[in-house]
C-alpha cells in the first residue's frame, strides 16, 4: 500500500477505536439511573425538614429485568415514581422518610437487622405504630430493609401478611402494603453514603444476594448529601 | 510383477498426492477473519436460541428444574458463547483440513512435508496461517491491542482513585472495571512473549524450518481474540464483581457477566495448553544437529520451562472454570459450603493454576533479558548452567508454593510454615538470574541500546518486585500485607516491571529480525525513560499505601492516604502516555517510515540472526549444523555459531549416526 | 565473599583496578547506613505499629526482613550502577569483552549465601508464628488453631455478611452489635465466619487478618497493648460494596469494656432473643418456622436459598 493510503487507513482505524472507547465510557461507565433531587431549594445545615418518599415492589416491570424486586423513589415536585435508587438530600437536615412496602416477606439472613437503629427516637412507625424490633424468623414480617451503614441507619420494612394478591405492575399504586415512616438527621458536610437492603431477596441467585441486590437502581443505591 | 515400495511422488502428511498452488478464489471467499466473525455471530445466535429453549416456558424447563432455577439468562449466554467459539473456528477454516482427511481427500502439502502455506501478502495475517512466522506477527499485534485495552481500564481505575469521596464512577462500574483490567492482563499477557517471540523465533533459534504442530500453534493464537472479545462482552452483560480471581461463592452469586468471565478464562487456558504443547515438542524434536541442550539459547530454555508450566497448570484452571460454570448454570454445589461443597476447593484449584501462572508471566522475561545482555555486553552469558538451573528450578518449585495466597484464609495451620519454606526457597533459583546478569556485566563493554536499557530497567524493577515477594512469603508479615496494595505493588513490579519491560526489550531487539524494520531509536529512548520513571513513580508509593492499610479493589480509602493516591494516579497517566509513545513509535516505524534493517544490526551470534531479516519462507535453505554456543563472545578464534550450508555428507551422516545410536539403544 | 571477589578480580586480566574491592567499599557504607536507619530510625514507626502483641511481632518481623533485604538490594544496585558507569562501551572500541563463562567459587558462594539468607528467614518466620507470646501473629488459623495464648481469651465472634461486619460476644449472653469494643491487656480470640461469600476481617492496628468463609470458623488471636481506635476493613473482594465495608472499633480499659458489655447485654436483650443461638458457624437457610409457614401458605417469596424449600431435589 502506498504511503497516503496507509496514513488514511490508520487514521480511520484510530478514530474508530477512539469512538468505540468513548462510547463505552459514556454509555456503560458514566450512564446509570437518575438521581432524585430532594436538596434543591433547601438550605443545608439549618435543620430544615425534607420528606423523602420511596416504595419497594415485588417486581418492577419497567426495566430489562422486569422480575427483579426494586425500590422506586418519588420525585418531590412531580410526585411521579422514578425507577432509581439514587437521591440527594441537604446536609444537616431532618429527613422524614416514608416507605411503602408492597413486597411480600423473606426471612433476614441475619435477624439482628430486624432491629431499628439510627432513627430519631430509635423507632420506626409501621402504619403509625412505633416498632423497635421486627422478628423476621417467626412469621411473615419483613420484606426488605433500608440500611445506610455509614450513619448506622437500619430500617426493617414490614411486609403485608401472608396473602397472595401482591401488587403486580410497578410502580405500585394499589394493593396490600405497609407504610413505614421514620426520621433521621442527615450528616453535616457533603458525602456519599451507600444504602442497601439486607434481606436476601434476589431470587434465583445464590444466597439471594445477587442480581437486584447488587445492581444500583434496584435494591441498593446512594444517598448523596450536599451542602 | 514387482510391488512398488516407493511411491513415485513424495507423500505428504495426511496421505494422497501433493497439490501445488493454493486455490485462486477471491479473498472474500476464502476463510479469514471476516468469515470467522460471521461464524461467531451465527453460532452465538444458535446457542442463544438453544439456551432459550432449555430454560423457556416451553419444553425442557419443566423437565430440568435445576436449569430453570438459575438466573434466567445464564444458559442462553453460556451456550451462545460455546457455539460462537465453534462458529468462529469453523469460519476460520480450522476444521477444514480435519474434515478433508476424514473424508479421504488429500491435504495440501508442500515439498518439505509442511502443510502448504502462503508466503507473501498482507492477507495471510488475517487468515488461519500455518507459517509460524505469520502466527508470531499475529500474536504480536494481538498482544499489543490486548495490553493497550487493559491499560485503558487501568487508567480508569486510577481516575476513580484520585479521591476517596468524590466518585467518578458508581461502585458497580468501578468493580467491573477492576475485574476487566485484572482479568484481561493476567489472562492474555500469559502469552505475551511466548506468542509473538516464542512462536516466531524458536524454530529459527534451534535451526528448524517449522514448528512441530503448525495447526495447533495457529489455533492457540486464534482462540485469543475470541477470549478477548468474550471478556469485553462481559461489560455489555453488567460485568463481574469479583476481580480476576473469581472466588466462589461470589462468582456463583453474580449475574451473567460471570459466565463471560469463566468462558473467556477457560478458553484462554486452552490456548495456553495448546501453545505450550507445541513449543515443548518443537524444542525437543526439531533441534538441528549439533544443537545440544548445553548450546540452546537461554531464551529457548525459558520458553520450554514456561511451556511445561502452561501444559501442567492450565488444565486445572480449565477444570475450575468448568466447575464454576456448572455451579452457576446447573445448580451443582462444588463450591457451596452448606450443600456439601467448599469455597476452599475453588481457592485451591484457582491458585494451583494461579501460582504457576505468575511464573508463566515471569520466566519469559528472564529468558529475554538473559538473551539480550550477552549481545549488548559483548561477553558470554555468565554461568550458563546456573541460568538454566534457575529456569528449571523456578518452574519446578512454582508448583509447590500456591498456598501462600491462602495464608490467612483458614487453611490447616500446619501447612503455613511448609509453604513459607517453599516460597522462600523459590527465591534461590530466581536469584540465579541476577548472578548471571551481574557476572555478565563484570568487565563488559556495555552498549546502551534501547533493548539494553529496557533489560537494565527490568533487572531494577524485578529486584524490587522479587524482594517484596520475600516480604510477602513471611506469614506474620503477610498478615498485614495480604489483600492490600502491597501485594498490588509487588505483582505490578514483577509482572509489569519484569515482563512488560522485557517485552519492550525483546521487541526493540527482534523487530529488525521479524519485520525487517527498525524502531526509531530516539523515540525508543524517550519511551524508555518516561516509562521507567513513571512506572517507579506509580508503583513504589503503593508499597507504603498498602502497609498503611488500604485494601485492594476498594473505591473508598482513608483520607490521609489521598495525597499518595493522587501522586500515584498522576504518575500512572504519565505511564499511560509512555505506552502511547510506544504505540506511536511502533505504528510510525512499521507503517509509515519502514526504515529497512536487514542483516544483523546488533552483531549477535544468535542462530536466528544468521539468516536474512525477515527470514526466508522456509527459514533455512538447508538444516544447518550447529558448531558452537551462541554466547562465545570474546573467545579467540571462536567457531561460527553454525554452518548454514553443510556439505552434503555431513547432514546425512549426522542423521544416520544418531539413528545408529538409537538402534543400538 | 567480598574478599574472594577482590582476589579473583585480579585473576585473568591482571593489572587494572580492583573492581571487586571498589564495589565492596562502595556497598559497605551504604548497606550499613541503610540498616541502621531502618532498624533504629524507621523501625519503631514501621507498620502495623505496636498496638497489640501481634502487631508488634509483625513490626519486628518486617524490621528484621528489611535489615536483611537492604544490603542485598544495595549490593545488586551498586554493582549495576558500577557496571553501567565503569564498564560502558567506549566509542571506537570494537573488541568484545573478556570470555568469562563462569567462576565456580563465585557461583558456589552466591548459591550458599542466598540459601542461608532464605532459610534463615523461613525459620525466623516460623518462630514468629509459633512463639507463644505472639499467638500466631494475628493470622487466621482455621477452626483448629495450633498457636494459642495462655488462659481463656475473650471470645469475639466476627460475622461477615454483605456488606457489614457484626460482632457477637458469647460470654455476655451472645448479644450482637455493629460496634467492636475490646479490652486492653487481655487475650482476645476472634472467631471469624461468614454468612454468604468470602470476606476478610482485617483489624489493621491489631495486626489481625482472618478470612471469613461461609460455614467455617476461622480463629485468630491477639492481645491489645494500648488503647485506641482500630480500623476494621474487609480485605477480600465481596461484591458491590466491598470498598465501603469498614467500621471502626475501640480498645478501652478492662473496666470500661466490662461496663459497656454488661450495659449492652441488658439493652439488647430483646434483640438477642430473636437471634439464632450462638454457634461458631451458621447455616442461615435453616429457618424451620418460616419455612413451614411459607410452605403452608404456598408463597414463594425470594427466600434467599439456593434451592427453594418446596423443591424436592434436596441433597
Amino acid at each position: 500500500m502506498s504511503l497516503p493510503a496507509r496514513v488514511v487507513t490508520l487514521l480511520l482505524a484510530f478514530l474508530a477505536v477512539v469512538a468505540v472507547a468513548l462510547f463505552v465510557v459514556i454509555h456503560y461507565f458514566l450512564g446509570g439511573p437518575p438521581t432524585v433531587d430532594y436538596a434543591s431549594g433547601v438550605t443545608a445545615d439549618t435543620g430544615a425538614t425534607v420528606h423523602v418518599v420511596m416504595q419497594e415492589d415485588p417486581q418492577n416491570t419497567v426495566s430489562t429485568h422486569p422480575d427483579w424486586v426494586s425500590y422506586f423513589i418519588q420525585n418531590p415536585r412531580t410526585h411521579a415514581w422514578i425507577h432509581t435508587t439514587l437521591f440527594k438530600v441537604p446536609a444537616g437536615s431532618k429527613i422524614d422518610m416514608t416507605i411503602y412496602g408492597y413486597d411480600g416477606c423473606t426471612p433476614l439472613r441475619n435477624p439482628y437487622f430486624g432491629r431499628v437503629t439510627g432513627t430519631i427516637g430509635g423507632v420506626e412507625y409501621v402504619n403509625g405504630k412505633p416498632v423497635k424490633v421486627i422478628n423476621s424468623w417467626s412469621g411473615c414480617n419483613v420484606a426488605h430493609t433500608f440500611s445506610i451503614p455509614g450513619i448506622n441507619l437500619n430500617i426493617p420494612m414490614a411486609s403485608p401478611s401472608l396473602t397472595a394478591n401482591l401488587c403486580g405492575t410497578s410502580p405500585c399504586t394499589s394493593g396490600p402494603h405497609e407504610t413505614v415512616t421514620f426520621s433521621f438527621m442527615s450528616p453535616k458536610g457533603p458525602g456519599e453514603y451507600f444504602w442497601q437492603c439486607r434481606v436476601p431477596c434476589g431470587g434465583g441467585f445464590l444466597d439471594g444476594f445477587g442480581g437486584p441486590m447488587q445492581t444500583i437502581g434496584f435494591m441498593t443505591g446512594n444517598m448523596e448529601v450536599v451542602s | 510383477m514387482a510391488i512398488e515400495t516407493q511411491p513415485d511422488r513424495a507423500q505428504g502428511a495426511g496421505g494422497g498426492q501433493p497439490l501445488t498452488g493454493s486455490s485462486a478464489r477471491p479473498w472474500w471467499r476464502r476463510p479469514a477473519i471476516h468469515t470467522a466473525i460471521a461464524g461467531a455471530v451465527i453460532g452465538y445466535v444458535l446457542g442463544h436460541l438453544l439456551g432459550d429453549y432449555l430454560t423457556g416456558a416451553t419444553g425442557a424447563a419443566n423437565q430440568y428444574p435445576n436449569i430453570a432455577l438459575s438466573d434466567s439468562e445464564d444458559w442462553p449466554i453460556t451456550l451462545g458463547y460455546v457455539f460462537a467459539i465453534v462458529g468462529w473456528l469453523a469460519g476460520l477454516g480450522v476444521f477444514n483440513d480435519i474434515f478433508r482427511q476424514m473424508i479421504g481427500r488429500p491435504n495440501h502439502v508442500n515439498g518439505n512435508g509442511l502443510p502448504e502455506h502462503e508466503t507473501s501478502g498482507l492477507a495471510r495475517y488475517f487468515r488461519y496461517s500455518l507459517d509460524h512466522k505469520v502466527v508470531g506477527i499475529q500474536y504480536l499485534v494481538g498482544m499489543i491491542i490486548y495490553f493497550c485495552t487493559a491499560g485503558l481500564f487501568a487508567m480508569a481505575i486510577r481516575t476513580e482513585l484520585l479521591s476517596p469521596v468524590n466518585h467518578v464512577f458508581t461502585s458497580q462500574v468501578y468493580v467491573e472495571i477492576v475485574g476487566e483490567h485484572g482479568t484481561m492482563m493476567m489472562m492474555l499477557m500469559s502469552s505475551v512473549i511466548l506468542g509473538p517471540f516464542g512462536n516466531y523465533l524458536i524454530p529459527l533459534m534451534i535451526g528448524a524450518k517449522r514448528v512441530a504442530f503448525p495447526r495447533i500453534e495457529a489455533l492457540s493464537f486464534w482462540l485469543t481474540p475470541m477470549a478477548f472479545l468474550i471478556l469485553l462482552s462481559a461489560l455489555l452483560l453488567g460485568g463481574f464483581p469479583f476481580g480476576w480471581t473469581g472466588y466462589a461463592p461470589l462468582s456463583i452469586q453474580s449475574t451473567v457477566g460471570a459466565d463471560a468471565y469463566a468462558m473467556a478464562f477457560g478458553l484462554m487456558g486452552i490456548s495456553m495448553i495448546l501453545a505450550g504443547f507445541n513449543i515443548i515438542v518443537t524444542v525437543i524434536c526439531y533441534r538441528a544437529p549439533g544443537m545440544r541442550w548445553s548450546r540452546l539459547p537461554m531464551f529457548v530454555w525459558a520458553m520450554t520451562t514456561t511451556s511445561f508450566l502452561m501444559v501442567l497448570a492450565a488444565p486445572v484452571l480449565v477444570g475450575g472454570m468448568y466447575m464454576l460454570l456448572m455451579d452457576r448454570n446447573a445448580q451443582t454445589a462444588f463450591f457451596v459450603d452448606r450443600l456439601g461443597g467448599s469455597s476452599y476447593l475453588y481457592e485451591n484449584l484457582f491458585w494451583f493454576f494461579g501460582h504457576p501462572e505468575v511464573y508463566i508471566l515471569a520466566l519469559p522475561g528472564f529468558g529475554i533479558v538473559s538473551e539480550i545482555i550477552p549481545v549488548m555486553c559483548r561477553k558470554p552469558l555468565f554461568a550458563y548452567k546456573v541460568a538454566g538451573a534457575g529456569m528449571v528450578g523456578v518452574g519446578l518449585l512454582s508448583f509447590f508454593v500456591w498456598q501462600h495466597h491462602l495464608f490467612d484464609s483458614g487453611i490447616n495451620p500446619d501447612m503455613r510454615p511448609l509453604f513459607m519454606l517453599t516460597t522462600e526457597l523459590i527465591s534461590i533459583p530466581t536469584g540465579f538470574i541476577y548472578l548471571v546478569a551481574l557476572g555478565t556485566f563484570w568487565k563488559a563493554k556495555i552498549r546502551f541500546t534501547v533493548p539494553m536499557l529496557f533489560a537494565l530497567g527490568m533487572y531494577f524493577n524485578f529486584l524490587i518486585g522479587g524482594v517484596s515477594g520475600v516480604f510477602l512469603s513471611d506469614v506474620p508479615a503477610d498478615t498485614t500485607e495480604h489483600g492490600s496494595f502491597f501485594v498490588m505493588a509487588h505483582f505490578h513490579y514483577t509482572i509489569m516491571g519484569g515482563l512488560i519491560f522485557a517485552f519492550m526489550a525483546g521487541l526493540y531487539y527482534w523487530l529488525p529480525k521479524m519485520m525487517g524494520i527498525k524502531l526509531n531509536t530516539t523515540l525508543g529512548k524517550w519511551q524508555f525513560w518516561t516509562m521507567f520513571i513513571a512506572f517507579n513513580s506509580t508503583f513504589l508509593p503503593l508499597f507504603a499505601v498498602g502497609m498503611a492499610g488500604q485494601p485492594r479493589r476498594v473505591f473508598e480509602y482513608a483520607l490521609n492516604l489521598q495525597p499518595l493516591n493522587v501522586w500515584v494516579s498522576i504518575s500512572s497517566f504519565v505511564l499511560g502516555f509512555s505506552i502511547l509513545l510506544f504505540v506511536i513509535n511502533f505504528v510510525w516505524s512499521a507503517v509509515f517510515v519502514r526504515e529497512r534493517e536487514t542483516g544483523n544490526p546488533w552483531n549477535s551470534r544468535g542462530l536466528e540472526w544468521q539468516v536474512a531479516s525477515p527470514p526466508p519462507a522456509d527459514n533455512f535453505d538447508q538444516i544447518p549444523v550447529v558448531l558452537s554456543g551462541p554466547y562465545d563472545y570474546g573467545v579467540k578464534d571462536a567457531q561460527p555459531v553454525a554452518d548454514l550450508h553443510p556439505p552434503a555428507g555431513v547432514l546425512s551422516a549426522a542423521i544416520s549416526q544418531s539413528a545408529a545410536i538409537r538402534a543400538e539403544a | 565473599m567480598a574478599a574472594s571477589v577482590a582476589e579473583d578480580a585480579q585473576g585473568p586480566g591482571s593489572g587494572g583496578p580492583n573492581h571487586g574491592l571498589r564495589i565492596f567499599l562502595i556497598w559497605l557504607p551504604i548497606a550499613v547506613a541503610a540498616d541502621l536507619l531502618l532498624y533504629f530510625v524507621y523501625g519503631p514507626h514501621m507498620p502495623p505499629g505496636k498496638m497489640s502483641n501481634t502487631a508488634a511481632s509483625q513490626q519486628f518481623d518486617i524490621k528484621v526482613m528489611s535489615v536483611l533485604a537492604a544490603p542485598v538490594m544495595a549490593f545488586v544496585l551498586v554493582f549495576m550502577a558500577y557496571s553501567v558507569i565503569v564498564w560502558r562501551h567506549r566509542e571506537g572500541d570494537e573488541e568484545d569483552g573478556p570470555p568469562i563463562f563462569g567462576h565456580a567459587r563465585i557461583q558456589a558462594t552466591w548459591i550458599t549465601v542466598t540459601a542461608v539468607i532464605v532459610l534463615f528467614l523461613a525459620g525466623f518466620g516460623t518462630y514468629e508464628l509459633a512463639w507463644p507470646g505472639f499467638a500466631g501473629a494475628g493470622a487466621g488459623e482455621g477452626p483448629a488453631p495450633i498457636w494459642k495464648p495462655d488462659g481463656t481469651p475473650l471470645q469475639v465472634q466476627v460475622i461477615a455478611q454483605q456488606w457489614r461486619f457484626t460482632y457477637r460476644y458469647p460470654q455476655f449472653g451472645g448479644f450482637e452489635t455493629t460496634a467492636l469494643m475490646l479490652p486492653v491487656g487481655e487475650p482476645i480470640q476472634f472467631n471469624v465466619t461468614s454468612l454468604d461469600v468470602i470476606h476478610s476481617f482485617w483489624a489493621y492496628q491489631l495486626g489481625v487478618k482472618a478470612d471469613a468463609n461461609p460455614g467455617v470458623n476461622n480463629v485468630a488471636y491477639t492481645t491489645a497493648q494500648q488503647t485506641g481506635t482500630v480500623t476494621v476493613r474487609c480485605a477480600e473482594l465481596c461484591g458491590l460494596w466491598h470498598g465501603a465495608m469498614f467500621n471502626f472499633g475501640k480498645v478501652v480499659s478492662v473496666a470500661a469494656f466490662k461496663a459497656w458489655a454488661d450495659k449492652t447485654e441488658v439493652q439488647l436483650a430483646s434483640v438477642t432473643k430473636i437471634l439464632p443461638p450462638y454457634a461458631t458457624t451458621y447455616d442461615p437457610t435453616v429457618v424451620p418456622q418460616i419455612n413451614k409457614a411459607m410452605a403452608k401458605a404456598g408463597i414463594g417469596g425470594a427466600n434467599g436459598y439456593y434451592y427453594p424449600p418446596n423443591d424436592p431435589v434436596q441433597p
